[in-house]
C-alpha cells in the first residue's frame, strides 16, 4: 500500500499512539486501561504502521523480533512472581519496594513494585504475540503471491 | 577383565545368588522379632505422607503380619536361589531375578503396611509383577492372554478394594488398619457396612482365587515353575486371604460375613479339589489344590470362634511349607526327568532319590499324617469346623470331602513319579544340583520337625496371629497327639475316603474328563464372553463415533455438549423465568437487536467479507453491552481484539473461496436443530443460573482489600495482575505458545527478514 | 434485561454451533469466533448485570462508596478476550495453511491422517 497520506499521517499517528499505549499501561491500576489494553493499542500502532510502511521497516523500527518482544515479557511476568516467592515465599505476592510503613499502619511512598513489572511483561506479551501472528501471515501471504505473479 | 566380569557381571555366581542372600538376611532380621511378638506385642512406625487425606506411610508388625513377612522372606530366599539355579545361562534371568525381587518388596509392603491406602498401593504392585511375571515366556500368546488374564480379574478387584477402602475409611474416619477395630462397632451398624463389606470381598475372593474368580489361578500356571511356587502358592494368593484376615476385627462376626465366607470358601475348597483330580500335570493339580487350600482359609475366617481363626492361621502355615516344597518339587523333575505328566513319570526313587524323600515328606504333611505340621494343621481344621457357630455339619463335611481329595493328591505326586516301571523323557535323570534341592528339603523338614513339637510356631506365630483376628487374647497349647476324639475320628474317615478315591484315580479322571469336553459352563466362559462383548462395543462404537470424518466429530460433540446440558436442565427441574430486572431501555433493545441480527447474517451468508462485517457488527455492540454495563476494560479489550482480527483476517482470506454450502438441504436442516438445541439449552440454563442468588463474598473481598491491601483502585485491574496473577501468567504463556505455534506453522521469512536488517 | 441477554445468548450459540458444524473451516472459524463472544456474554449475565457503575475506587476512599458491577467477572472475560483472541488466529492460520497444503477448507477432504477405510 503506497499512500503518501497515510505513511505521512502514520509516522505522526503511530508515536502518539504507542505513547498513549503506554499511558493506558501505567494509569491501569487505578482506572480503566492495564497491560492488556495498552498491549492491544500498542499492537494496532505497529499494525497500522507495517500496512504503511510495509512489515520489513517495522521490524527495523522495532529493533527486537515480536517472538523475542513476546518472550521477554513472559520472562518479566514470571520473575516478577519470583520476586515475591524469594522475598516473602509466596509466589507472585506483590511487592511495593518504594513504600514505606508508618508506625501508625499509614503508608507512604511510590506504588511501584512486582505488580507493574508484571503488568508491563503482560503488555509485552501480548505486542509481542499479535505482531508476531500478523506479520507472520502477512509474509506467508507476500510469499505465496510472489510465487504466482 | 573377563574374570571380573563372570563374577560380578549379569548371570555371575555373586549377582545370581544376591536376591536368595539378601532375602535370607531379612527373613533373619524378621525371625529376631519373633519373641516380642510372641509376647503379644505390637510394633509400628509411621511417617507423614499426605496428611491432608488422612494418609500416611505407617507400618505396623504384629502376629499376623510377621507371620506373613517370615512367610515371604523365608520362602523368597528359597525360591530365589532355586531360580538361580533353574534358569542358570538363561538371557532372562537378570529380569526374572529382579521382577522376583521387586515383587518379594511389594508384597512386604502389603502386609507390613498399616494405611490401608497405602496397603492399596503395594496390593497393585503385586498385581503389577504377577502380570510381568505370568507373562514372562511372552513370545507365547498363551502366556500373554493368561497374564492378561489373572492381570484384568485381579486388577478389576483392586478397583472395588479402593472403593471399599474409601468408604470404610468416609465411614471409621481412618485408614489405619490397626485403629479400625475400635470403630468396628458404629462400622457395622452404619448403612454403608454391606456395600464396604462387597467391595473388600470383591478385592480379597479375586485376589485369592475364590470362586466365581478361581479360574485365573490355574492359568497363571504359564509362570515358570519357581514364579508359581512363590506368587501363586505361597504369597500373593495369600494377599486376599491376608486382607480377609486383617479385616476380621472390623468388618467381621457379621451375618453377611460368615455366610459370603463360608458359603464360598466351602465352594471353592470342593471345586478345586475336584478339578485338581481331573488334571494329569501335576504343576496343574497342585495349582487346583491351592484353590483348595484357599477356599478352606476363607471358610475357616468365616467362622467366628477363635479356634476356627486359629485353624485357618495354622493352615496358612501348614500350607506354605507342604505347598512351595511340592512345587518346587515338580519343577525338579520337570528339569531333570523331562516332565511334569504324571502318566510320563515312574520309578525315579533310586535315581532323584533326594527329590524322592522331599516329595514324600511334604506329601506326607499334605495328606495330614502324623507326625507331621500337616496333621496338626488338619486336627486344628476339624476342631475349628465343629465349634463354627452357624453350620458346624455343612463346614465339617466340606473339610472332610476337601481333606479326602488332598489326600488323593498327594499320593498321586508322591507316590506316581516314583514308583513302578522307570519312565521319564530324560535319558539319565538324577537330582538337580544343590541350590535347587536344599530350599525344598528345608521346608519338608521343617514340615516334620513343627510337626514334632508344634508349640515352637504355635505360641510364636499362630497364637500372637489369632489374638489380632479375634480380638481376644487366643493362647492355645498346640500338641500333636490330642488322644482319641471327634477330630481324630474324623481324620481316619478322611484317610479312608483318600486312599479310595487314589485308587480309583484315572476312573474318575476320565469321568472329569468326558465332564469338562461335555463344555459344562464354568466362570471363564462368563470371562471370555465378557472380554469378546467388550471388545465388539469398542470397535462398534469407534466405527460410528469415530469414522474419522471431521463433520462427525463435530457433530457427536456438540451432541454430547447439547444432552449433558439438557439432562442436567431436565434432572434439575426447569427454572421459573429469572427476576426480570430492569426493562431494556431503546439503546439496548437496538444493541440486543443488532447483535443478534449480526450473529444470524454470520451464519447465513455465503460470502466471507459480509461474514467478517457481521462479526464486526456483533463484536462492537458486545463491546457497547460491556460498556452500558461497568465493564469499561472489557469493552476497550473487546473493541481492540475485534480491530485486530478482523485485520488478520483480511489478510489471510484474501485468497480463501467462497462459503458456499457444500451439504444437502437436509443435513443443513438436521445441524440447525442440534444448534438450536444447545442455544435454547444455554438460554435456559443461564435463565436457571440467574434465578438464585449470587454468592458474591469473592468480589465483595475484592472490593474491600484492593485499595488497602493491593494499592489499586481499577478492581478488574488489580484482580488480573495481583489477586489472580497465576491465572494471567498462565494465559499469556498460552498466548505466547500461540504466537510460536503460528510461526511454526508458517515457517515464514519473517525471522529471517529480521535478520536482513543488520 | 437480564432475560433479553439470555436469549440473544441462546441465539448467538445457535448461530455458532450451525457454523461450525457445516464442515467448511472457514465457517467453522466464524462459527468458533460467535462461540466466544457467547461464553463471554454467558460469564458477564451470570455474575450479574449492574447498569453504569464500573468497579472502580474513587481517589482517597478505601472501597467503593456505592454497589458497583461485579469485577470478578469481568477479569474472567478480559483474559478470555485475549485468550481467545490467540484461539482463533492459531486456528486461522491452520485453516490458511491446510488450504494451501491440501488445497480445501472442506473438514472431510482433509483425510491426511485418517484415510478412508473404503478407499483403501
Amino acid at each position: 500500500m503506497n499512500s503518501i497520506i497515510l505513511s505521512a499521517a502514520t509516522r505522526i499517528v503511530t508515536p502518539l499512539m504507542v505513547a498513549f499505549s503506554i499511558f493506558i499501561l501505567l494509569r491501569g491500576h487505578n482506572e480503566p486501561g492495564g497491560g492488556f489494553i495498552g498491549g492491544l493499542v500498542a499492537a494496532t500502532a505497529f499494525a497500522l504502521y507495517a500496512k504503511a510502511m510495509g512489515v520489513p521497516a517495522t521490524l527495523r523500527a522495532l529493533s527486537l523480533s515480536p517472538p523475542t518482544i513476546a518472550v521477554v515479557g513472559l520472562a518479566m511476568s514470571t520473575l516478577a512472581g519470583l520476586w515475591g516467592l524469594v522475598q516473602s515465599g509466596v509466589l507472585l505476592k506483590g511487592l511495593w519496594p518504594l513504600l514505606t510503613t508508618a508506625d501508625d499502619g499509614s503508608k507512604a511512598g511510590l506504588p511501584i513494585g512486582s505488580v507493574l513489572v508484571f503488568d508491563v511483561g503482560v503488555y509485552l506479551v501480548v505486542v509481542g504475540s499479535v505482531l508476531s501472528i500478523l506479520f507472520a501471515l502477512e509474509a506467508d501471504v507476500a510469499e505465496e503471491n510472489e510465487g504466482e505473479d | 577383565m573377563s574374570a571380573l566380569s563372570s563374577a560380578v557381571g549379569p548371570g555371575s555366581l555373586v549377582l545370581r545368588y544376591l536376591p536368595a542372600a539378601l532375602s535370607a538376611l531379612v527373613a533373619a532380621g524378621f525371625a529376631t522379632l519373633v519373641p516380642t511378638i510372641a509376647d503379644y506385642n505390637v510394633m509400628r512406625v509411621s511417617w507423614p505422607w499426605i496428611p491432608g487425606l488422612g494418609v500416611e506411610l505407617s507400618f505396623l508388625i504384629d502376629g499376623l503380619s510377621l507371620t506373613f513377612a517370615l512367610l515371604i522372606t523365608g520362602i523368597g530366599a528359597i525360591v530365589f536361589a532355586y531360580s538361580a539355579s533353574y534358569f542358570k545361562g538363561h538371557p532372562k534371568l537378570v529380569r526374572l531375578l529382579v521382577l522376583l525381587v521387586l515383587f518379594e518388596i511389594s508384597m512386604l509392603g502389603l502386609v507390613l503396611a498399616d494405611n490401608l491406602i497405602l496397603m492399596f498401593v503395594f496390593w497393585e504392585l503385586t498385581t503389577i509383577t504377577s502380570f510381568l511375571l505370568v507373562g514372562f515366556d511372552h513370545e507365547q500368546e498363551s502366556a500373554r492372554n493368561k497374564a492378561l488374564q489373572a492381570l484384568l480379574v485381579t486388577g478389576a478387584g483392586g478397583l472395588a478394594l479402593l472403593a471399599g477402602i474409601l468408604l470404610l475409611g468416609i465411614v471409621g474416619g481412618t485408614y489405619e488398619a490397626s485403629t479400625l477395630p475400635l470403630v468396628a462397632d458404629t462400622i457395622k451398624e452404619h448403612s454403608l457396612y454391606l456395600p464396604i463389606l462387597t467391595l473388600f470381598l470383591l478385592g480379597a475372593f479375586t485376589k485369592s482365587a475364590q470362586f466365581p474368580f478361581h479360574f485365573w489361578l490355574p492359568n497363571a500356571m504359564a509362570a515358570p515353575t519357581p514364579v508359581s511356587a512363590y506368587l501363586h502358592s505361597a504369597t500373593m494368593v495369600k494377599a486376599g486371604v491376608y486382607l480377609l484376615a486383617r479385616m476380621t476385627p472390623t468388618l467381621g462376626g457379621t451375618e453377611p460375613w460368615l455366610w459370603s465366607l463360608t458359603i464360598v470358601g466351602g465352594v471353592t475348597a470342593v471345586i478345586g479339589s475336584i478339578w485338581a483330580l481331573r488334571q494329569t500335570d501335576l504343576k496343574l493339580a497342585l495349582a487346583h489344590t491351592t484353590v483348595m487350600a484357599l477356599g478352606t482359609i476363607t471358610m475357616f475366617l468365616g467362622g467366628a470362634a477363635p479356634i476356627a481363626l486359629t485353624a485357618a492361621a495354622t493352615f496358612l502355615v501348614v500350607h506354605a511349607f507342604y505347598k512351595a516344597a511340592l512345587f518346587l518339587t515338580v519343577g525338579m523333575l520337570d528339569k531333570k526327568a523331562g516332565s511334569r505328566e504324571i502318566d510320563a513319570l515312574g520309578g525315579l526313587a533310586l535315581p532323584m532319590w533326594r527329590t524322592w524323600i522331599i516329595a514324600s515328606l511334604a506329601a506326607l504333611s499334605m495328606a495330614g499324617f502324623p507326625p507331621f505340621l500337616g496333621f496338626v494343621g488338619k486336627e486344628l481344621k476339624y476342631e475349628g469346623a465343629l465349634a463354627v457357630a452357624s453350620e458346624p455339619l455343612l463346614v465339617v463335611t466340606f473339610a472332610v470331602l476337601a481333606n479326602a481329595m488332598m489326600v488323593a493328591i498327594a499320593a498321586a505326586v508322591a507316590i506316581k513319579p516314583f514308583y513302578g516301571r522307570r519312565r521319564s523323557l530324560a535319558e539319565q535323570p538324577a537330582d538337580p544340583p544343590f541350590a535347587m534341592w536344599i530350599g525344598p528339603a528345608f521346608l519338608a523338614i521343617g514340615g516334620l520337625i513343627f510337626g514334632l513339637a508344634p508349640d515352637l510356631v504355635g505360641s510364636a506365630l499362630i497364637n500372637p496371629t489369632a489374638t489380632v483376628m479375634s480380638g481376644d487374647l487366643v493362647a492355645k497349647q498346640f500338641k500333636l497327639w490330642h488322644g482319641v476324639n471327634v477330630p481324630l475320628m474324623l481324620s481316619i474317615l478322611t484317610f479312608i475316603i483318600g486312599i479310595v478315591l487314589y485308587f480309583n484315580l484315572a476312573r474318575i479322571r476320565a469321568a472329569l474328563t468326558r465332564l469338562d469336553q461335555r463344555g459344562i459352563w464354568t466362570a471363564e466362559h462368563g470371562y471370555d464372553r465378557a472380554l469378546t462383548g467388550l471388545k465388539a462395543i469398542a470397535t462398534g462404537q469407534t466405527r460410528v463415533i469415530q469414522p474419522g470424518r471431521l463433520t462427525h466429530y463435530l457433530f457427536w460433540t456438540t451432541a454430547t455438549l447439547a444432552a449433558l446440558l439438557w439432562s442436567a436442565l431436565i434432572a434439575g427441574g426447569f427454572a421459573v423465568l429469572p427476576q426480570a430486572g430492569r426493562m431494556p431501555t431503546l439503546i439496548e433493545w437496538t444493541m440486543l437487536a443488532l447483535a443478534g441480527f449480526g450473529a444470524i447474517a454470520t451464519a447465513a451468508t455465503t460470502s466471507s467479507l459480509l461474514a467478517i462485517l457481521a462479526l464486526g457488527l456483533l463484536g462492537g455492540t458486545v463491546a457497547a453491552i460491556f460498556v452500558l454495563y461497568g465493564a469499561i476494560d472489557v469493552a476497550m479489550t473487546q473493541l481492540l481484539v475485534e480491530t485486530l482480527f478482523v485485520v488478520i483476517v483480511a489478510v489471510a482470506l484474501l485468497k480463501l473461496p467462497r462459503l458456499a454450502p457444500t451439504t444437502g438441504a437436509r443435513i443443513r436442516w438436521r445441524h440447525l436443530g442440534l444448534a438450536g438445541a444447545l442455544g435454547t439449552g444455554t438460554t435456559l440454563t443461564l435463565f436457571a443460573v440467574l434465578s438464585v442468588d449470587l454468592d458474591r463474598r469473592v468480589s465483595d473481598f475484592f472490593e474491600v482489600t484492593s485499595v488497602p491491601e493491593a494499592f489499586g483502585r481499577n478492581i478488574v485491574n488489580v484482580i488480573l495482575v495481583d489477586f489472580r496473577a497465576l491465572d494471567t501468567l498462565g494465559e499469556i504463556a498460552v498466548v505466547v505458545i500461540a504466537a510460536l505455534g503460528v510461526l511454526a506453522l508458517l515457517r515464514s521469512r519473517m525471522l529471517t527478514a529480521a535478520e536482513d536488517r543488520r | 434485561m437480564e432475560i433479553a441477554l439470555s436469549i440473544l445468548v441462546g441465539i448467538v450459540v445457535t448461530c455458532g454451533a450451525y457454523l461450525m458444524l457445516s464442515g467448511n473451516m472457514v465457517r467453522f472459524l466464524f462459527g468458533l469466533a460467535l462461540l466466544s463472544n457467547a461464553a463471554n456474554l454467558v460469564i458477564f449475565a451470570a455474575g450479574r448485570l449492574t447498569y453504569g457503575a464500573p468497579p472502580l475506587i474513587a481517589p482517597g476512599e478505601a472501597g467503593p462508596l456505592e454497589t458497583v458491577a461485579n469485577a470478578l467477572p469481568q477479569a474472567l472475560i478480559l483474559t478470555a478476550i485475549v485468550i481467545g483472541f490467540g484461539l482463533l488466529a492459531f486456528t486461522l492460520v491452520l485453516v490458511h495453511r491446510a488450504n494451501r497444503s491440501l488445497g480445501t477448507v472442506e473438514g472431510d477432504a482433509m483425510r491426511l491422517a485418517e484415510p478412508d477405510e473404503g478407499a483403501r
